[in-house]
């Protein structure tokens, strides 16, 4: 095992498919040359040449209109989306062409390629580029999306995302980069469609993902030690496919549900989640769902601001002791 | 347009495409013309739903570029892609089929008239939000380039696309990457209700945009197929050899409104029955007999296209409605719609 940042992490997975599959290129702006914006991609071009790593112009809908065409035709892309934000901007190609192409022509087309981004608060960069969208993308049929929070998971889940013979959109979330964490030797391939049970408790289940994770974890050992609150933390990892099997085993076990979402309050992922847990595991349950997002407005960008408005590790204890106590 | 032979040098002109060529393209726009009539036919006994953008007048077109691609070549078009499909040589009934939302149709009722597909003919899809497939048909010129196939994407669009984003980000990233991709403008006058005219900055919407992306002017009469062929041959051969993309606008005309609502009112009169004395398979067929092909060729082939066209729609009539298990298929690639363990 290597220890590994989140950054390196997602390098070492594209590097291990391109290395694997000639098929697979690698696109978006500034990712070649200057090893992306968040030196996630670094090495890369260096590695593999500019004929399969390759920097493009400013036009998110020419990235991954080709990387959906190219796919169409044989390749596996891999089409980084600098931030999140910016998939507002070729939505149409996420939402209406790459996700529906199979079914609308009843199986005729595959579109086999992955669309990274980095998403998410913790920069201060305000409402355009420190948003959780991941929420947007779990409503449309057709597109996977997974949402690693550790370096392993990021290596795994971007080899398995290539592998897979569907679109596949994986946020990485951007304060988690200069995360460390052991990353297996060799090669590292997850399965999509899989939450992890991070730490098994009695008195409730907090669901959360990426950065989240990490402040549910903390959260939950100050429950356990100065609150005698005993935690399960499951990492959701995978929103489409929804690791439902995991979910409803521990809520059921331990009786209750927290989701903790970085996204705003409306239709958050965790809404999903609460109503599939209030359709079949209501009888399991020894009180209400709680649900602890973004309030639902704009992400302002002071620090002052932002740190009050994404749930922090001091919020969540609060939350659950007020409510499960 | 005149068929007469004037000089030598049309005289040269006349002899490049050949008989057998100009007999196919004859008859392909044929296909397509009444195909689409029969399309309109089937709509006005209520036994075609939905909404339909029909090419009568801009045959043409498709014709000549189907007949000037490789056979694995790409084709990319719009909603009004019936012709473009057609043209590829996806079947009569897989398309009257679709449009009748019965099983036999070409995705089997789940994509309808405006995204007909035949992957297996290198028609690659119809895309039904002005101006996505730009990009897309460049994605599928990269990958080409990238095998070094020689494959050639072909992407047609209306003059409404012109004044999309996608339309200027996919030329402008074409060029850079010299991909193998020929864009293809169908200028009919008209986006949707409106005079093209009266919302474009430019008399030609997409041939005076080419040079903003360093590239050729290129305006081609497009109700003329033998001028469409050539200047296809012409730009697909350049492609495919490595030099780049091209961007071709084509002057047409639609004969009916944007869709099956429109009743094109806002046309101004006589506009329709000039562009009728041009229409693309009137003038073609006196070519043909200018150039001295009898005139019985030319009706055996009006009628094997029509027995052709009746045989295809009592298919597609005979066809049952789609099995309703094709709702949950097809939206992974492990043919189900699961979304959850």
């Amino acid at each position: 095992m290597a220890e590994l940042t989140y950054r390196d992490a997602v390098a070492a997975g594209i590097a291990q498919e391109m290395a694997r599959d000639e098929r697979v290129v690698f696109l978006g702006e500034d990712v070649a040359h200057a090893g992306g914006v968040f030196k996630a991609t670094v090495g890369l071009l260096d590695k593999f040449g500019p004929k399969r790593v390759r920097d493009c112009p400013i036009s998110e809908q020419a990235i991954l209109g080709a990387a959906m065409g190219a796919a169409m035709t044989g390749l596996r892309p891999i089409a980084e989306i600098m931030f999140s934000d910016f998939l507002a901007v070729c939505w149409d190609i996420v939402a209406n062409e790459i996700a529906k192409s199979r079914y609308m022509t009843n199986g005729q087309v595959s579109v086999p390629l992955v669309i990274r981004t980095a998403n998410g608060a913790g920069s201060r960069f305000g409402a355009q580029h420190s948003q959780s969208v991941e929420n947007w993308a779990m409503m449309i049929p057709g597109i996977k999306v997974v949402a690693p929070a550790f370096p392993a998971d990021v290596k795994g889940l971007i080899a398995a995302a290539v592998r897979d013979d569907d679109p596949v959109l994986i946020f990485e979330q951007k304060s988690l980069y200069s995360l460390k964490g052991e990353v297996p030797d060799g090669e590292h391939v997850d399965e999509l469609g899989r939450a992890r049970v991070l730490r098994q408790g009695k008195d409730c289940t907090i669901v959360a993902l990426a950065l989240m994770v990490h402040r549910a974890l903390a959260a939950a050992d100050i429950l356990e030690r100065d609150h005698g609150i005993s935690c399960t933390v499951i990492d959701v990892r995978s929103l489409v496919p929804l690791d439902t099997v995991t979910i409803l085993a521990e809520v059921a076990r331990t009786g209750r549900l927290v989701t903790v979402e970085e996204n705003p309050r409306l239709c958050g992922w965790g809404a999903e989640i609460a109503s599939i847990i209030a359709d079949e595991c209501f009888w399991e349950l020894d009180g209400p769902i709680i649900r602890i997002t973004t309030p639902h407005i704009p992400l302002p960008s002071a620090d002052a601001l932002e740190d009050a408005t994404i749930p922090s590790v001091e919020r969540i204890v609060r939350e659950i002791r007020e409510k499960i106590d | 347009m005149d068929t007469k032979v004037k000089n030598k040098k049309d005289a040269v002109a006349e002899q490049d495409i050949g008989r057998d060529i100009r007999l196919e393209l004859f008859r392909l726009q044929l296909e397509l013309r009444l195909c689409e009539k029969r399309a309109y036919d089937l709509f006005l006994q209520n036994l075609i739903k939905g909404t339909s953008h029909l090419s009568l007048g801009q045959e043409a077109i498709a014709a000549a570029f189907g007949v000037a691609m490789r056979p694995d070549d790409w084709t990319f078009c719009t909603y009004r892609g019936h012709a473009h499909t057609l043209a590829r040589g996806a079947s009569m009934s897989g398309v009257l089929g679709e449009l009748m939302g019965r099983e036999c149709g070409l995705l089997g009722g789940k994509g309808g008239s405006m995204h007909l597909t035949d992957v297996a003919k290198g028609a690659m899809g119809s895309y039904a939000i002005i101006g996505a497939h730009l990009p897309v048909a460049a994605g599928a010129a990269w990958s080409a380039q990238y095998r070094g196939t020689e494959q050639v994407a072909v992407c047609f669009f209306g003059d409404g696309t012109t004044n999309i984003g996608a339309f200027h980000e996919a030329l402008n990233f074409s060029v850079v990457w010299k991909l193998p991709v020929i864009f293809v403008c169908e200028n009919n006058l008209y986006m949707e209700y409106t005079p093209i005219s009266s919302v474009t900055a430019v008399e030609h919407p997409a041939a005076d945009r080419a040079g903003a992306y360093n590239l050729e002017k290129i305006v081609v009469d497009g109700n003329d197929a033998d001028a469409v062929y050539r200047t296809a041959t012409k730009y697909l051969d350049r492609a495919r050899k490595g030099g780049g993309p091209a961007l071709i606008e084509c002057m047409t005309y639609r004969h009916s409104g944007h869709s099956r609502a429109d009743p094109a009112k806002y046309r101004p009169e006589g506009e329709l029955e000039k562009w009728l004395e041009r229409d693309p398979i009137k003038i073609y067929r006196e070519r043909l007999l200018g150039l001295g092909i009898v005139e019985a060729t030319l009706t055996d082939i009006e009628n094997e296209v029509m027995q052709q066209v009746n045989a295809a729609t009592e298919t597609a009539k005979a066809s049952a409605p789609p099995s309703l298990d094709g709702i949950h298929q097809h939206v992974w690639a492990d043919g189900g719609a699961a979304w959850r363990n």
